[in-house]
Formats: structure tokens, C-alpha cells, sequence
């Protein structure tokens, strides 16, 4: 039998040479003559060890990374002769890394071949569906609010009650969207998920509209990730050929399809409402709500719009999960959540657990602190619009209420790390810039105030009227947050008053502090 | 790679347009496969997605120019994206985007004297645990160094 060699397809891995790799150990086994498989997967999300490859042998898949296409020969000769080898990371399952996560989401990451459906099938996979096939509307929903699942792209609104929602409204047409345009800079596992395990995505929001009754749904990713957009396509059409999407699904009486929309590089277009209208084919203009999407959304029907990862946890709890994964988590925030470590940071990547882990937990005894061995100085926690944490709130739980009542938010579940070399300043000046840049202009707080938060955080920088023009920062800020009309504008004041708050010390003319920083 | 793409044409662009035309709300679906056919979006073939798409030239427009993706013009033979955002900003990228503007003696978002490379700053590839990372005419490379960024742009300029 061919010794089977899985080679991940991760965009990530991809970066750090995962092609360069497959193609050096293909070239290796022709030249040595032995047979080889080589299976494109996802990634486990251990990216400081990728390109991370991995053999099938009668203890499990062992690991060996991180390789270099030089390292191909050697490696196969230990693999053939199951000998010792500096790069040998043992069983894949036993990298304490890995075993110390809980991975339901994140379950077959990693694991599966992305493009097959019977690969999918072959590890629990439609098993949600096809128990969702035999419940009635009422009980699908009853099993997603049991499971206590929120809305993973940030807001934490009840899965359940949204699905509810859109169940009671009655129209002629209703629709799916799935919220792909991962713009959050330090999240990735939407990514991870679409290259990795595509159809647990569609199998989530085939079961939601099953619940709702929907016959249409759209999938809107970021143009940023043209590989997650050809896995996704690649694992729709895989879907529709093996009777998972289209007419009659499964032998059932539901139809259900899917298309991907590609997104423009427009940021704003994340927010569900300019989400909306991007993929009716306008500009990315935000909505004022009401009336919510679940009433009137896409072309005006209802619509159930989740976060791609609040679908992917679906087929779980569908298939029996819903105790076991309320069992999981702290206070109001129940389950896993898919954390992805990035930034300056030692052993970056995708760590699934339970809620209520402290943020210092994941960022020094998970994370391993910085890569540049520098001390860790600030983290930014949920993209963008995330607030800066200082080393003082490592004590916070990774909860969506813990960290609203620091002033900050989970989001996506990124967090980006800084050494003491950061310029908090800086930072808090970028936030501004970004919102600038991506403001869709609808509302005066975010296109005007962004702009002005840039010329002001400049003037402290230049040591300008420092007091005056901090507290016209703050005030600018509570204006931004009461009077946007999103969470663009609304949630830019995150890391600008938490780097006020945190780091005072940067704001203001430090002649010293600025040139190290330069 | 270097991306081929074929010259503007009025009969071809008519042509993407009608491929798409049954889809809802095919504006962006338009947009993106003109571009991905011409290298960008030539000026004519906003009237022509209008008339299909029964809008006025002024709503086509605004989309066109709403979204950072569609080019007016077309890039240079290559075109180097450098991302920007916080996790690449933790691991160096600041710096390394300077080197690059240095080292091409021109600006983000500018293209070179000999129309070789075009350098544009891209806000956030989802590369976040290999920061900085970077995206060479649709190729991704993660964990740069001014090395690497050399290299990239060595083979960019070639």
C-alpha cells in the first residue's frame, strides 16, 4: 500500500512554501523509487511549525515540521524507515499544543481532504443534517438555542432567537448568507475552515434553511482569500453532484443552493447590512436598522445572515451536540470558541477551547509570548475595532460580557500581539486612518470623525496642546461611539480609548520613546 | 506568474457582461470578471453593464468606485500587495514596507517608472500567524524579511 503523506492546501502553509514541499516530496519518492499518496488538507493551525506535514501509520498520523523543500528526502527516508528525524513531532494528536484544545468546530481541520464529500462523510460529516432532516422546523431551532450557540463574528446575538426570527415571518422567499469577509486583521479561522473543511459550512446553513425555509443562500467572501473562494466553489459543486445541495436534498422534500459572492477589498462590507447591499451589486452603504435583516434582508426578504463560523458549529449540535457543547464555557457565553493567536507571537495559529481561558493564559503560557523574545506589551483583542489590553487585564476571561465590561470586545476572536517596541500612538492613530479608509460615508461620525481623529492623535504626537487635544480625542470618541450608525464607526473608539487609557505614556511629545519606536 | 490579460474589446466585454446577466444583483460579478479578462475596468464597459443590468450609468458607477479592488487603469506587470494591518504591524511590517517603497523608490498604491510593478497595500491576507506576509500577483508568502522582500522584488522587477 502507498504510504499516504498529507500536505496542508492552507493559504497560511501555502505562504511558508507547503507547494514548494508537496512538489519536493513527490520529486523524492520517484527518485527513491517508492510509491507515494500525497493528500492536500487544511491546516491544523499550527503555523509556526508549517509547512506541517503528516503520515498515516498504524499509531495515527505522525507529524513532522516545520519542513523546507531540502528537508524532503530526509524526511520521507524516515518516514519509509520509520526512523528518527530532528523535524519528527510524533503522533499529530499528541502535540500538547493540539491536545490541550477542544476542537468541535474545528473538529476535522486539518484532517479531511477539503474536496472530497466522502472524506467528509467518512468522519461524521452530514450526520447534523441528516438528523435535522428528520425534526420538525421547531425542534432544529429548540436544538440551536439549547446548544446557548451566539453569534460568532463579533455582536454574540443568540443564534436560536435569530433563526426564530426568521422562521415567524412569513414570505414567499427567504435566504441563507453566510458572513465570509473576514477583515479583522489577526482572524483567520474562517479562512482555515472554507480551505479546510468547506462542507461543514455548507452542511450548517443547509440545516438552517431547513429551519427558516429558505431555498437560496450566499456565501460572501473577501476577495483577499481567492483560496478559500476556489475551495468553496470547489466544495459546492462536490456537494451539488452528491445530492447535498439542489432539488430534493438527500431525498428530502427541502431544496436548498448555494452561490459564493466575491467581496471588492472593502472592509465595511463585513457589517451585515453593507453585506447586503454588496451582494445585491451596490455599494457597500450600511443600513439603518429597522427593520432587521431577519425581517427584511437580502432583496428585501428575511434573511438569516450568520457568521461562518456560527454555521460551521451547526452540524455539531445538530448531530446531538447541543448538551455537550452548552456544557462547555462560562456565565452567558457557552461552547468553544475558535481563538487565533497572532501578530508578534511565538506559537501562533488556531486554538479552539472552551470559554472563560484568561487572555493571559492564551498569550503567554499558549501563545509562548513574542517571537522577537521581547516582553509583551500590549495585545488588541477582536480586530480592528478591538481594544488594546496592557499585561494589568491578563486576568480577563476570553467572555463576551468579561471583556465588555473592560471596554473591549472578543469580536472574531483574534488577538494580535505587540512587543514593548510598540508605539501606542501609533496604533491608536492607524484606527483612526483604517476607519477613514474604510468608511462607507453614510454616517457623519465615522466619515467626518475618523478624519479628524487623525489630524488630532497627529497634533499629540507632535507634542501640539497635548491635554486640549486628548480631551478633544475623548470627546470625539464618545461622539464616534453614541452617533455612528454601525459598528465601523461606533467601535474605532475601542483601541483609541484603550490606548488612551492604557498607555498615556505614548500620547504626547517623548522624544526618547519616538525614536526607538522609528 | 505573470498574469495575460486580453486587450479591451466592446464585443468581449459584452460578451462577460451576458455570461452574468442572470444572476441577482450581478453588478460586482460583472466587475470582477471584466477585470480578471482586461486587467482592470475599462471605461466603456460601465455603460455596457448599465444597459444590461437596466441601471443607470451614474448607479454602475458608484459600485465601480466604491470598492478598493476595481482598477480604472491597468496595473503594472506585476503587482506586489503588501499588507498592512495590525498583525503584520506587530511583526515588523512597517519597516518592511518601507524598505520596499525605498528600494522601488515609490509610494503605496504607485506603479514604477518602467511600468513593472505596481505596490499596493492590502489590509490584512488572513496570513496573521506567518506575519508579515504579502501577495505577489495572487502567489501568498508569509514570515517576510527585508530578504525576502528582496527576493520578491527582485523577481518582481525582472
Amino acid at each position: 500500500m502507498n504510504v499516504r503523506i498529507f500536505v496542508p492546501r492552507d493559504a497560511g502553509a501555502i505562504a511558508v512554501g507547503a507547494d514548494e514541499v508537496a512538489l519536493a516530496l513527490e520529486r523524492a519518492a520517484s527518485s527513491r523509487g517508492v510509491a507515494i499518496d500525497i493528500v492536500r488538507t487544511g491546516s491544523r493551525g499550527l503555523y509556526w511549525l508549517e509547512p506541517m506535514v503528516e503520515v498515516a501509520t498504524p499509531q495515527g498520523r505522525v507529524a513532522f515540521g516545520p519542513l523546507t523543500s531540502a528537508d524532503a528526502s530526509a524526511v520521507l527516508e524516515a518516514v519509509i524507515t520509520d526512523g528518527p528525524h530532528p523535524l519528527r513531532l510524533g503522533v499529530t494528536e499528541n502535540i500538547p499544543w493540539l491536545k490541550r484544545q477542544t476542537r468541535l468546530t474545528f473538529a476535522r481541520c486539518g484532517v479531511v481532504d477539503p474536496r472530497s464529500v466522502e472524506d467528509y462523510r467518512a468522519h461524521q460529516g452530514f450526520k447534523g443534517l441528516e438528523r435535522a432532516l428528520e425534526l420538525t422546523p421547531d425542534a432544529i431551532i429548540a436544538d440551536v438555542t439549547a446548544s446557548g450557540l451566539r453569534g460568532r463574528g463579533g455582536a454574540g446575538f443568540p443564534t436560536g432567537i435569530k433563526w426564530k426570527t426568521v422562521a415567524q415571518t412569513s414570505a414567499d422567499r427567504k435566504y441563507i448568507v453566510c458572513n465570509a469577509d473576514e477583515g479583522d486583521s489577526g482572524t483567520f479561522a474562517d479562512r482555515m475552515l472554507m480551505e479546510g473543511d468547506p462542507f461543514v459550512v455548507i452542511e450548517g446553513m443547509t440545516i438552517a434553511a431547513i429551519a427558516v425555509g429558505a431555498a437560496k443562500g450566499y456565501i460572501y467572501i473577501r476577495s483577499e482569500y481567492p483560496h478559500a473562494v476556489e475551495a468553496m466553489n470547489a466544495a459546492i459543486q462536490a456537494a451539488r453532484r452528491a445530492g447535498y445541495l439542489g432539488e430534493r436534498i438527500g431525498g428530502s422534500r427541502h431544496s436548498f443552493d448555494l452561490e459564493v459572492r466575491v467581496g471588492a477589498g472593502a472592509y465595511v462590507c463585513g457589517e451585515e447590512t453593507s453585506m447586503l447591499e454588496s451582494i445585491e451589486g451596490r455599494r457597500g452603504i450600511v443600513r439603518a436598522k429597522p427593520p432587521l435583516p431577519a425581517h427584511k434582508g437580502l432583496f428585501g426578504q428575511p434573511t438569516v445572515i450568520n457568521n461562518l463560523l456560527s454555521f460551521a458549529t451547526i452540524p455539531f449540535i445538530l448531530a446531538g451536540g447541543a448538551k455537550a457543547y452548552a456544557e462547555f464555557g462560562m456565565g452567558r457565553s457557552r461552547g468553544t470558541m475558535p481563538i487565533q493567536l497572532a501578530g508578534n507571537i511565538r506559537y501562533g495559529g488556531l486554538f479552539e477551547t472552551a470559554f472563560g481561558v484568561t487572555l493571559g493564559e492564551l498569550v503567554d503560557d499558549i501563545g509562548g509570548g513574542t517571537f522577537t523574545g521581547r516582553p509583551v506589551r500590549a495585545v488588541q483583542v477582536g480586530g480592528p475595532l478591538g481594544a488594546y489590553f496592557p499585561r494589568a487585564l491578563f486576568d480577563t476571561p476570553f467572555d463576551y460580557e468579561a471583556f465588555a465590561a473592560r471596554d473591549g470586545l472578543i469580536g472574531h476572536g483574534g488577538i494580535v500581539v505587540f512587543d514593548d517596541s510598540v508605539d501606542m500612538s501609533r496604533q491608536a492613530r492607524f484606527a483612526m486612518e483604517f476607519c477613514a479608509i474604510e468608511s462607507c460615508g453614510k454616517c457623519t461620525p465615522c466619515r467626518i470623525g475618523s478624519t479628524r481623529g487623525v489630524e488630532t492623535i497627529d497634533k499629540i504626537r507632535a507634542g501640539e496642546r497635548v491635554a486640549e487635544n486628548i480631551a478633544a480625542v475623548e470627546d470625539l470618541c464618545n461622539t464616534m461611539k453614541f452617533g455612528s450608525l454601525c459598528a465601523l464607526g461606533g467601535f474605532t473608539p475601542y483601541p483609541v480609548m484603550s490606548a488612551l487609557k492604557h498607555f498615556r505614556e505614548d500620547f504626547g511629545p517623548a522624544p526618547t520613546r519616538l525614536e526607538a519606536a522609528e | 506568474m505573470t498574469p495575460v490579460y486580453e486587450p479591451w474589446d466592446a464585443a468581449r466585454g459584452a460578451e462577460i457582461i451576458a455570461e452574468h446577466s442572470h444572476l441577482e444583483g450581478a453588478t460586482l460579478v460583472m466587475l470582477h470578471a471584466l477585470q480578471e479578462a482586461f486587467g482592470y475596468v475599462p471605461e466603456p464597459a460601465i455603460p455596457l453593464i448599465a444597459s444590461a443590468l437596466n441601471l443607470s450609468r451614474a448607479e454602475v458607477h458608484g459600485v465601480f468606485t466604491f470598492y478598493h479592488d476595481f482598477r480604472r487603469e491597468p496595473a503594472a506587470k506585476h503587482v506586489l500587495k503588501l499588507c498592512r494591518a495590525e498583525a503584520c504591524q506587530a511583526a515588523g511590517g512597517d519597516a518592511l514596507a518601507a524598505h520596499a517603497e525605498a528600494r522601488l523608490g515609490i509610494g503605496m498604491g504607485n506603479t514604477t517608472a518602467d511600468n513593472r510593478v505596481t505596490l499596493e497595500p492590502i489590509y490584512c491576507l488572513g496570513l496573521c500567524a506567518t506575519a508579515p506576509s504579502a501577495m505577489l500577483d495572487g502567489r501568498v508568502v508569509g514570515r517576510l524579511d527585508e530578504a525576502r522582500i528582496d527576493a520578491l522584488l527582485a523577481e518582481a522587477q525582472r
